[in-house]
């Protein structure tokens, strides 16, 4: 039961990333009717936001202490960040939670990045062929990988957690288990509850508010929305910024989980793609629990008792490749997904 | 008219491949290492070209079976002999091998589905080759020879060196001749002769498809595929059979790498390198005879060339402009030269796509239709 | 016997019932129009022939041969042809290559890989549909890409990949739905000058009156699902139950 449980955990901070950046793609392909191979770049500018921030708030002034001497007998130099100088406690407390800092920095950040894309790039697009679209899409994934390990070096940069949300908690005490039989670093499970206030932040806006309403009722039929008078488009470019800010979030606060470098957003996209297509093209809910579902099988997968049970019945070890070999299956027997609706892109 | 032209097109390709160690030694890209690669991926990227440019169908996946052919030519050369003509074979039909399984489940789906399903297909083929198939790929060290390799078919050589590969005796590293023409130091090499008739071979056979009734076929896929089936035609074997023949062109390219540098790793079937012949195709000019070959070789060689240029080259290109701006020129072009390669490769495939999606090719018919236009129209005004 | 045989064939979807046990016989060189209003289940009728639905019950047989759950492909290959709503061409190749393409279909069966084959050295291919643009009236216009084709040409263009393959039944869906007046009268016009020269039997799903008593040798009338008459045209025209089932809709 701990084994079990262990490896659900152990699934969901990578399920929660495939979720958040396939309900990005989602929103895009629903409302705009293109397919992104250049989402998981946008997850990875999210994740060098926080690198940004984290330099930015680390600036210091370097003052010269002659009383004191470093290891080799020169007088120490003494790194101030100004942030500490300008607002003392409070300085450190932002250096402290840069994650927290780069999550508001991000949000505007990448709503402007998806927005300036949607108008710049992919506005042009929505008459070429899907082809057309993939091609430039990949092409500026290209791009921005480039930018980035250009500005960034191609080393990954390892940025931490606030120290209150460092270290491990014994989740079986939490559901009433045995103590130190279910250990879980805390910061996963403060990325899992992030990402389910996220979807939830989405849903809730494209169900309750007005100008979710409006998008829904365009994503399922845009000529008509059109025809009433509404500026559909323009409610589609927001959305654009909205997925890109989604997946830019997941990659803030997946910084602490694993140090961001510039192929991050590559491997993640082409996961993503796959959970897109098993939750079902175009169905956001489908993203979602795909997402969960897929990362969580992933892990099952890896645990040593399942790994021997398919070496014992003679099948190659499937860890790694599990869940393509999902994908395949899903789309030669089930095209449209868990949740996906008939017919989308199918000709 | 057509089979005229297409005859001339061909001699026309066959005198430029042959004398290509003479035509490239101005640029200084003409040694056999780079011009080795110019021909085999350019062999890769015509294979690509009969699939995506014909049918449309656009799978990221085909690393994979350039991956398999490499790895399929070492087993050769370790097994049975250094010679490569039966390694080729072997890469090619085993290359085709996989690309009919491949194809025979992502043909299943067309669109957008038909690339996710290649990229999930590859991805998984990559991971395989890291992971389950070691003994088969020896997976991160990569496949490689040894010198207790049985190798049933081949003499004992010398103690202690580890053979080379050759076609008949034809050593494939070996420069056969060495002249100074015009100042340059020309190297003539027997691999590039190798890879530059396999080239010449694939172009033929590709023009042949293009000119063929099965070609006519394969882009009418393209442009109508509902008309095609209520025309009396089964199009899924046509894609399939363009699949296998494009698989089967990544393999021989595969094959020919592993050939000219008998080792084969993982890397090459990971879906970027995919990704690259997509390029190639698409900088080129997809559904053109020529146009696959002219990306590959562009993204070669530039690749090459701009990952010499370092910043001490640069400032040596700027030297002539007063000292901040020189830096200044430095300092803008820097990021996409040397490593930042990557980024001119980028922001070109972008600007291909967005402003001339027939690729090269439609780019110059473009100037030429604009220098000839320009002049039947300067004529006619010259005529009233 | 006719050539084409529709018997008790039931289609529903759900609670509708878009077929209620249609017979149907189409006699071998007549023009058969199927009319009726809107919603009265023709475009299911005809997806039915094609193989695209498969009906509940019932049988559909070209020359004694069952057409259900045939894949469009062999259905064509039995020797019927189809033209659609909004003429379907190649639209990137040249005329020429558009009626060669069904040219090669009909000559070389669903799959052939002639890879080395060349097209240009297919004299007869050639020959065979530079013959059929010519009866069309559009030879000049061959070397033509046929996006670049006007509406009225596109519709000649498709016609002509049909007959190319000397088809012994076409289906034609409603081949003038959107057409101005004088396109129309264009179509019916080919459609007569195909019917002198080739005598095709020809089955039309119809609802414009006009192109239906230019052409039609037999009429049935579906609404609701059921063949209600069928007949000469000049006994469809003054059928009680035809006018109740239009509501005044049609001027005859």
């Amino acid at each position: 039961m701990d084994a079990i449980l262990l490896q659900v955990l152990n699934g969901i901070d990578k399920g929660s990333a495939y979720a958040l950046i396939a309900l990005g793609l989602t929103l895009i392909f629903g409302t705009l009717g293109v397919v992104n191979f250049a989402h998981g770049a946008l997850f990875m500018l999210g994740a060098f936001v926080a690198v940004t921030v984290g330099k930015i708030l680390d600036i210091s002034k370097i003052t010269i202490d002659p009383e004191r001497l470093d290891f080799l007998g020169n007088p120490a130099k003494i790194r101030t960040p100004y942030v500490t100088e300008w607002f003392g406690d409070f300085g450190y407390w932002l250096i402290e939670w840069s994650v927290l800092v780069s999550v508001v920095v991000a949000i505007p950040v990448m709503v402007l990045i998806g927005i300036i894309m949607e108008r710049g790039l992919i506005k042009h697009f929505y008459n070429r062929p899907h082809a057309d679209q993939i091609l430039v899409t990949f092409g500026l994934a290209i791009v921005l990988q480039n930018i980035i390990k250009a500005v960034y070096g191609a080393n990954p940069i390892p940025q931490s957690a606030p120290d209150l949300l460092q270290g491990s908690v014994d989740f079986g005490v939490l559901v009433g288990m045995t103590k130190d039989t279910v250990i879980y670093p805390l910061w996963r499970l403060v990325y899992f509850i992030f990402s389910m206030v996220l979807i939830g932040g989405v849903f809730a806006f494209l169900r309750f508010t007005t100008f979710g309403m409006v998008v829904r009722a365009g994503m399922a039929d845009r000529e008509t929305v059109g025809l009433l008078g509404i500026n559909i488009d323009r409610r589609f470019t927001i959305m654009f910024g909205v997925a890109a800010a989604v997946a830019g979030l997941a990659g803030v606060m997946y910084t602490p989980i694993s140090p961001p470098n510039y192929p991050m957003g590559m491997d993640f996209l082409v996961l993503s793609f796959v959970v897109v297509v098993v939750g079902g093209m175009g169905s956001l809910p489908g993203a979602v629990l795909a997402g969960f579902l897929l990362g969580i099988i992933e892990s099952f997968a890896s645990m040593p008792l399942i790994k021997d049970a398919i070496a014992a019945i003679g099948l190659p070890a499937i860890d790694q490749i599990i869940i393509y070999l999902i994908a395949v299956i899903v789309l030669l027997v089930r095209p449209r997904g868990l949740m996906g609706k008939t017919g989308i892109m199918e000709e | 008219m057509t089979l005229m032209r297409d005859r001339t097109l061909l001699i026309i390709f066959t005198l430029f491949v042959l004398a290509a160690p003479l035509i490239f030694a101005p640029t200084g890209a003409a040694y056999p290492d780079l011009l080795q690669r110019f021909a085999i991926y350019g062999i890769f990227a015509i294979g690509f070209n009969i699939l995506f440019g014909l049918t449309g169908y656009l799978s990221f996946g085909h690393a994979a079976f350039l991956g398999v052919g490499s790895y399929a030519a070492v087993w050769m050369f370790k097994l049975l002999s250094m010679n490569i003509l039966p390694a080729l074979l072997l890469s090619v039909l085993i290359a085709g091998l996989f690309s009919l399984v491949v194809g025979y489940i992502s043909l299943r789906r067309s669109g957008i589905y038909f690339s996710i399903l290649t990229l999930a297909l590859a991805q998984m083929s990559y991971v395989l080759a890291y992971s389950v198939l070691t003994p088969l790929t020896n997976g991160e060290t990569g496949l490689q020879l040894r010198l207790d390799d049985p190798r049933i078919l081949d003499a004992a050589g010398p103690e202690g060196f580890l053979p080379s590969t050759n076609l008949f005796g034809l050593e494939m590293r070996e420069v056969f001749w060495s002249p100074t023409v015009f100042g340059y130091d020309l190297q003539f090499n027997w691999g590039y002769y190798v890879s530059a008739v396999m080239l010449i071979l694939s172009f033929w056979i590709s023009i042949r498809i293009f000119r063929s009734p099965f070609g006519l076929m394969l882009r009418a896929i393209k442009t109508n595929q509902t008309r095609l089936k209520y025309t009396g035609v089964s199009t899924r074997p046509y894609t399939l059979a363009a699949f296998v023949i494009s698989g089967m062109f990544a393999g021989l390219a595969g094959g020919l790498l592993a050939s000219m540098d008998p080792l084969a790793g993982a890397e090459r079937m990971q879906w970027t390198v995919g990704g690259e012949v997509v390029l190639m195709v698409v900088l080129g000019g997809m559904g053109t005879l020529i146009g696959p070959v002219l990306g590959a070789v562009f993204i070669k060689y530039f690749e090459n060339i701009f990952s010499k240029i370092n910043d001490s080259v640069l400032q040596g290109w700027f030297a002539f402009m007063p000292g901040w701006l020189d830096n200044f020129f430095v300092t803008i072009v820097s990021p996409f030269v040397g490593k930042g390669w990557g980024l001119t490769l980028g922001a070109l495939f972008m600007i291909v796509v967005i402003f001339l999606p027939g690729g090269l090719v439609d780019g110059a018919k473009r100037i030429g239709r604009k220098i000839t236009g320009a002049d039947r129209r300067a004529a006619k005004v010259e005529s009233k | 016997m006719g050539i084409l045989e529709v018997q008790n064939v039931n289609k529903r979807f759900g609670g509708l019932q878009a077929l209620n046990n249609v017979n149907l016989d189409v006699e071998k060189g007549s023009v058969h129009a199927i009319i009726g209003p809107n919603g009265a289940g023709k475009s299911t009728f005809l997806n039915c022939l094609i193989g695209k639905l498969k009906p509940d019950t019932g049988s559909v047989n070209f020359e004694g041969n069952s057409v259900l759950g045939k894949a469009p492909h062999e259905i064509n290959q039995l020797g019927i042809s189809r033209v659609f709503q909004t003429p379907e061409i190649f639209a990137e190749l040249n005329v020429l290559e558009n009626v060669m393409i069904p040219c090669f279909a009909h000559r070389d069966g669903a799959f052939k890989v002639n890879a080395f084959a060349r097209v240009l050295k297919e004299k007869g291919i050639r020959e065979q549909a530079e013959d059929v643009l010519e009866d069309m009236g559009m030879k000049d216009k061959r070397n033509l890409q046929a996006s670049s084709l006007s509406r009225g040409d596109k519709r000649r263009l498709e016609m002509a990949m049909c007959l190319v393959q000397k088809p012994k039944l076409m289906l034609l869906d409603e081949p003038t739905a959107g057409m101005s007046r004088a396109d129309t009268n264009n179509t019916i016009e080919l459609l007569k000058h195909i019917g002198e020269t080739r005598g095709i039997t020809k089955v039309i799903i119809e609802h414009d009156m006009h192109v239906v008593f230019s052409l039609a040798t037999t009429i049935s009338v579906l609404a609701q699902g059921a063949i209600i008459a069928e007949g000469l045209p000049e006994d469809i025209k003054g059928h009680p139950k035809v006018r109740e089932a239009y509501l005044g809709e049609v001027e005859v």
